[in-house]
């Protein structure tokens, strides 16, 4: 994804939650939404999204509140060992 | 107001050159089919979906039995199968691999199955089947030119880098939970190299990991060199295979974590079935979990082909990963073949291990005990045929996990040292 935010790992946007932070993101950094979400909307089955330390499919999805200050991280899904 | 930070990854650092011959061709993305050159690199740029290693098909149709029989007594006389350490000079091998397939009469009776056979995977050289996949992506890794390579692990993998990075003259950097059993961890620390104990669990280190591997150019086995390592897992496959007179068993029993093994237990089978190696005859793939991990049993159970994350709590650590990323997959070749999943609490991981132990003189680890507990589950549920003939496959040595049966067995009496005592204690 960096190749959409110009080789920046970290960039800082606005939002209340997660849904609103992905949009913040897509608007500033255009096609970033598509590559976390499917075309129903929904977080893609490889990509794992981190509210602080937090999964978000253990907290509220995309629902998930993003206090200002808040670290959101996006890490693709990693095999095991 | 300080705006959400967002941090986003991966953009690895490949200091790549190009994998020397083999019949790999390219990796291709197994969600969209979006194609990448040869490189580690583990993610699809358009989509998050895992990369997989493409093939030349006629390359790999130049393996025959006979090209295999000539080859060396391990996984590497496979080597015309898989995607690294054809040179000479940079495959990485302690003699992973041609492990025994043990005829298991004695369990079987026990059973009542007709003919059981156990994959012992513990005979590998750091005694777990993750030799087999180190050996590979190690290789790729010297290939491609990085000099540190690095790993998230629940124990066996941590075994397998160290051991296999000392022999290559290659730094490794070695990540685990914490928590992990002390034999895990003396047998990974003895190799040398940097060994990280992160707070936390193996969820958390692999994030962590994912996210060092955006950062630094480390070849990290099981994140930017996945693609390459989980191809190593097919050589368990395919060894079944040639150790059974070239057929394929009608069942296999795999643990599962992340679900690769399996996945690539069903793909050995396939491709010696294309290549003409085997008679492609029907076999059956079935899952086993602990159920204090069992994201992907209750996936199957439900009915779902996504697999929702959990948090573990097992003694099978090896097991213990709670968001396994080649779930679904797993669940596609257990329901494509007709096969099972289903889990075992602990107390019959330990009575698992136990019964292989006591039948076989086989020492499991958890995770075998894992196997052989979910395979008494399947026969009794009536998911697996116990007239078919049936491979276990057992993953890991008992010695790495002595917490997990040190409180239910030792000593059967403490004497005085003598004939007397002996008499008494009933031992006579």
């Amino acid at each position: 994804m960096r190749g959409l935010t110009g080789g920046v790992a970290e960039v800082a946007v606005e939002g209340g939650t997660l849904a609103q932070v992905l949009a913040a993101l897509d608007a500033a950094h255009p096609g970033t939404r598509g590559r976390v979400l499917d075309d129903g909307g929904r977080l893609r089955r490889f990509v794992n999204v981190y509210v602080g330390d937090e999964d978000v499919r253990f907290a509220s999805g995309l629902d998930t509140p993003t206090p200002a200050g808040t670290l959101v991280s996006i890490i693709p899904a990693v095999a095991g060992g | 107001m300080t705006p959400p930070t967002m941090s986003v990854l991966p953009a690895l650092h490949p200091s790549a050159t190009q994998l020397p011959s083999g019949p790999a061709t390219g990796l291709r993305c197994r969600e969209c089919g979006a194609t990448y050159p040869l490189a580690p690199e583990h993610v699809c740029v358009e989509c998050f979906g895992p990369l997989e290693v493409d093939y030349d098909l006629d390359a790999l149709r130049r393996v025959t039995r006979k090209s295999v029989a000539a080859g060396p007594p391990s996984m590497w006389r496979y080597v015309g199968l898989l995607p690294a350490g054809h040179d000479d000079a940079t495959r990485v091998s302690l003699g992973a691999g041609m492990t025994r397939l043990h005829r298991a009469d004695n369990l079987g009776r026990e059973l009542g199955m007709r003919r059981l056979w156990v994959k012992d995977d513990s005979g590998n050289p750091t005694h777990s089947f993750k030799d087999r996949v180190v050996s590979v992506a190690l290789s790729a890794a010297r290939e491609f030119g990085f000099t540190t390579v690095a790993c998230a692990s629940t124990g066996n993998l941590a075994n397998a880098v160290a051991a296999h990075a000392a022999q290559a003259n290659l730094a490794s950097v070695v990540l685990i939970p914490a928590d992990l059993e002390a034999g895990k961890v003396v047998s990974t620390a003895v190799y040398g190299g940097t060994l990280v104990a992160v707070d936390g669990t193996y969820d958390d280190v692999n994030r962590l990991c994912a996210e060092i591997a955006g950062e630094l150019p480390w070849a990290f086995v099981n994140v930017n060199l996945r693609p390459y390592y989980a191809e190593g897992s097919k050589t368990v496959g395919y060894e079944v295979a040639e150790q059974l007179g070239w057929r394929l068993p009608a069942q296999v029993v795999v643990p599962m974590a992340s679900g690769s093994l399996l996945t690539k237990v069903d793909k050995a089978f396939g491709e010696f079935g294309t290549l003409g190696l085997v008679e492609p005859s029907p076999y059956a793939v079935f899952g086993a979990q602990a159920s204090g991990c069992a994201p992907i049993s209750a996936a199957f159970r439900a009915g779902h082909d996504v697999v929702t994350p959990v948090r573990p709590a097992t003694i099978a650590k090896s097991l213990a990963i709670g968001n396994p990323a080649d779930g679904g997959y797993a669940l596609d070749s257990v329901r494509r073949t007709g096969g099972a999943v289903a889990d075992v609490p602990d107390e019959e991981i330990v009575a698992g291990i136990r019964l292989l132990a006591s039948t076989e003189g086989i020492f499991a680890e958890t995770a075998g005990g894992v196997t052989v507990a979910t395979l008494r589950r399947l026969l009794d549920g009536g998911l697996l045929d116990p007239a078919a003939e049936t491979v276990l496959l057992n993953t890991g040595d008992g010695l790495k996990t002595l917490d997990a049966v040190a409180p239910v067995v030792g000593p059967t009496a403490t004497i005085a040292p003598s004939l007397e005592a002996f008499r008494k204690a009933g031992l006579a």
